[in-house]
């Protein structure tokens, strides 16, 4: 079974979804018991920084993901919630995420409209099970107006252009970032997904 | 490099998806699900709903219809008409809907954008401005399923719904929708020069060089279109070969070897 944690209020059906079209249980949750006996830990993508990292700690799920995710527990954060693996974010001010992976999240700049929103090919880094059977310059969706500006050049499995180069996919160990949205990526993103689950399982 | 996106718009009256000239004489096509899965397979970017009766009658969103896509669909989808409230807006996206589109509610009260922006984020506000050409340069909103004038002009409206925090435009001009003659490349470029957030052209795509013109540089990011493609007048992996052909950058229609 695979816990998306619910701190939030977007679109998290279409995750649950495309998880049980590769083969896995998802099952919504803030339940700290159901948690702890996951498999593997999803945190999707919602909203703003500031507000997700106050209803993780308001419902004490910060520290219940920091020690899953110290333990080895297979940890996926979408979007937003690749986003709140990293130390500090820019938006809104300056706020504290969970500092599972080193560095930063600052706003999209350059001559670019933002949000960057639809769909933009991946560029690999380095070969990882992740992105196995993903050819090069395949098209993720994308939706979002920050990015991951500072980070630790081997976490890379892939990116994308736009006015720069923007982190796409990273892996630590056991904690795995994807900043598109491989539930709305079309069968790209469901291969993805599938990979997802070989390394988690 | 971010790719063109090409959007086929599904209009929704009473849970049928159907099609009308100038939003008048309306015909019914087919079921918003079965639509929905055949161009989740044949390429589309990302599909809108729009419930195209529901600022008149004041009826609910098709909550159930939005669940089933979101079932059966690997593309982000819109949903639209009759929204009213961040109510509104919650209860469709935990329906599975990626992005909200307001019109008429937002004219009325512009705090709507704002407040929505700030709960679920800009990516998933989307403002539709139905725009009518009044003179030369000059667009009035309107609203109501295009019935109603708003005493608005269109650029600045998009101006302010930027400025709430909208994170997409889509561009209905009134003029050319159902006649098949083009965009309205004249609004879509004056308003790609006013903001800096996407913007989707609707109304008007009749043939396939209409969606090379407004996916041009300096005009929209996407194109949005409903009959040419529930008509089959246009396939949606010969629109996007045609489009690479005239070197307009478009996500492959077909992606992974089966």
């Amino acid at each position: 079974m695979i816990a998306i944690i619910d701190y939030g209020s977007g679109n998290i059906k279409s995750l649950q979804f495309a998880l049980e079209k590769v083969g896995l249980s998802p099952q919504i949750t803030i339940d700290e018991t159901v948690i702890a006996t996951s498999d593997a830990i999803i945190l999707p993508g919602v909203g703003a920084f500031q507000d997700a990292m106050q209803a993780l700690n308001n419902q004490g799920l910060t520290e219940i993901i920091k020690r899953e995710a110290d333990n080895g527990k297979p940890v996926l954060g979408i979007c937003l919630g690749m986003q709140l693996f990293y130390e500090i974010s820019e938006e809104d001010g300056e706020a504290e995420g969970l500092g599972l992976l080193k560095g930063r999240v600052s706003k999209i700049t350059g001559k670019v409209k933002v949000p960057h929103m639809g769909w933009n090919s991946l560029s690999k880094h380095q070969s990882s099970p992740l992105v196995n059977q993903i050819l090069e310059y395949s098209f993720v969706y994308f939706v979002h107006s920050y990015a991951v500006k500072e980070y630790a050049e081997n976490t890379l499995i892939a990116t994308c252009d736009y006015a720069g180069t923007i982190p796409a996919i990273v892996q630590q160990g056991n904690i795995i970032g994807m900043q598109f949205h491989p539930e709305k990526s079309g069968d790209i993103g469901l291969k993805l997904l599938e990979n997802v689950r070989e390394m988690m399982l | 490099m971010l790719a063109k996106r090409i959007i086929p718009c599904l209009d929704v009256d009473k849970g049928r998806v159907v099609k009308g000239k100038r939003f008048k004489d309306i015909q019914d096509i087919a079921h918003p699900v079965e639509l929905a899965k055949k161009y989740n397979e044949a390429g589309a970017d990302e599909l809108v709903f729009y419930d195209i009766t529901a600022s008149n009658e004041e009826r609910d969103i098709f909550l159930d219809v939005i669940e089933n896509i979101a079932k059966e669909i690997t593309i982000p989808f819109t949903v639209g008409g009759g929204i009213r409230t961040v109510d509104d807006i919650h209860r469709v996206l935990r329906a599975g809907a990626d992005k909200v589109s307001v019109n008429s509610a937002a004219v009325k009260n512009p705090n709507l954008i704002k407040d929505a922006a700030l709960k679920f984020g800009s990516q998933c506000i989307v403002l539709s401005i139905d725009a009518k050409q009044t003179s030369k340069k000059q667009w009035d909103v309107y609203i109501n399923g295009g019935r109603k004038q708003a005493n608005l002009d269109v650029i600045d409206w998009a101006l302010q719904g930027e400025s709430l925090g909208a994170g997409e435009l889509v561009l209905n001009a009134i003029n050319t929708d159902g006649e098949k003659n083009g965009y309205d490349l004249d609004l879509v470029k004056t308003i790609a020069r006013s903001v800096n957030i996407p913007i989707v052209a609707s109304g008007g795509a009749g043939k396939m060089q209409h969606f090379a013109a407004v996916l041009q540089p300096g005009y929209a990011d996407a194109a949005l279109a409903a009959s040419v493609f529930h008509y089959g007048e246009i396939s949606i992996p010969e629109l996007k070969n045609y489009l690479v052909e005239h070197g307009i950058h478009v996500r492959p229609g077909m992606s992974r070897e089966k």
